[in-house]
């Protein structure tokens, strides 16, 4: 997930929190705390729930740090916990029609991006900008959680495909499928978008 | 052999990844050399791949990590880890 994780023993580090020495969760979680908060976010779709499960799910796999086993990753075991926390929650506070019944809408279907002829590269520094920000959060948002949960872990998190397949209890082909049907979704719903909020001469003053 | 757009379009995302067979990938790629719009659709999609990924696009709440923590010390405290029980001497 991150670079910075690859150094630290978190096998060690779990066995030393069962052991009793609880502090060092806090540094067991401290490289995934944004990739919770990301995920929450994109299932709660405002701030002070997202938070809300991203601290019950540290709690949640705090406390069942025992079932925790070797050979999944930390990472990939406490996205899992997220992504129940926040299916939870939405289905308790289930005011609004559940949107998990909408959630295979075009299955099957044949999905046709945004036809451009000429694409000019949307730089990186674009995102500076709140409504490039908020046009990609919100496309994300939008996509129905089958498609969501793909993108999120492949595309946000750089998950690979198996390892998105391992946290989603799902097969490495329905994460390809779902992931293709997510991008393509994407593609139609931004691409126009983002090259409207692309205006040629402002990124050659910048480059 | 020669394929449609709509069937290269099936192809994008597997392309991006490198996962389609050497075949198909040659099929594609040979496609997408001359068809200026199939090219577009790829850049676009690769595009909003990268800017998907950027950790701005997602923001945190100020005071969220201290907030998380604070929480965790509190109930590190109370409730040991997994099965671990405090065990009276």
């Amino acid at each position: 997930m991150d670079l910075e994780t690859t150094d630290r023993d978190e096998a060690q580090m779990i066995a030393s929190i069962l052991a009793g020495d609880t502090q060092r969760y806090h540094d067991l979680i401290r490289p995934y705390e944004r990739s919770v908060y990301k995920m929450a976010l994109s299932f709660m779709k405002n701030e002070a729930d997202a938070e809300d499960v991203a601290q019950e799910a540290f709690l949640k796999a705090f406390r069942k740090l025992s079932d925790f086993r070797g050979h999944a990753r930390f990472s990939t075991w406490l996205i899992s916990i997220t992504l129940n926390e926040a299916r939870g929650r939405l289905r308790r506070k289930n005011s609004v029609p559940m949107e998990s019944l909408d959630q295979t809408p075009e299955e099957g279907g044949h999905l046709s991006p945004a036809l451009l002829r000429d694409w000019r590269e949307v730089p990186s520094e674009a995102l500076e900008r709140k409504e490039i920000r908020a046009i990609l959060l919100e496309a994300i948002e939008n996509l129905s959680p089958l498609y969501r949960e793909v993108l999120l872990l492949r595309d946000v998190e750089e998950f690979s495909i198996e390892e998105t397949a391992a946290a989603l209890t799902i097969t490495a082909g329905t994460v390809k499928v779902r992931l293709h049907r997510a991008r393509m979704m994407m593609q139609k719903e931004l691409a126009p978008k983002l090259k409207q909020a692309n205006p040629k001469r402002r990124w050659f003053q910048w480059s | 052999m020669v394929i449609e757009c709509k069937h290269v379009w099936d192809y994008l995302s597997g392309y991006l990844d490198n996962s389609l067979s050497p075949e198909t990938r040659e099929l594609v790629q040979r496609h997408l050399e001359h068809c200026e719009i199939c090219s577009a659709i790829l850049d676009s999609t690769r595009n909003i791949v990268v800017l998907t990924a950027d950790d701005r696009v997602f923001e945190l709440p100020v005071g969220y990590s201290e907030r998380l923590h604070a929480r965790l010390t509190r109930e590190l405290g109370d409730h040991g880890a997994g099965n671990a029980k405090n065990s009276a001497g």
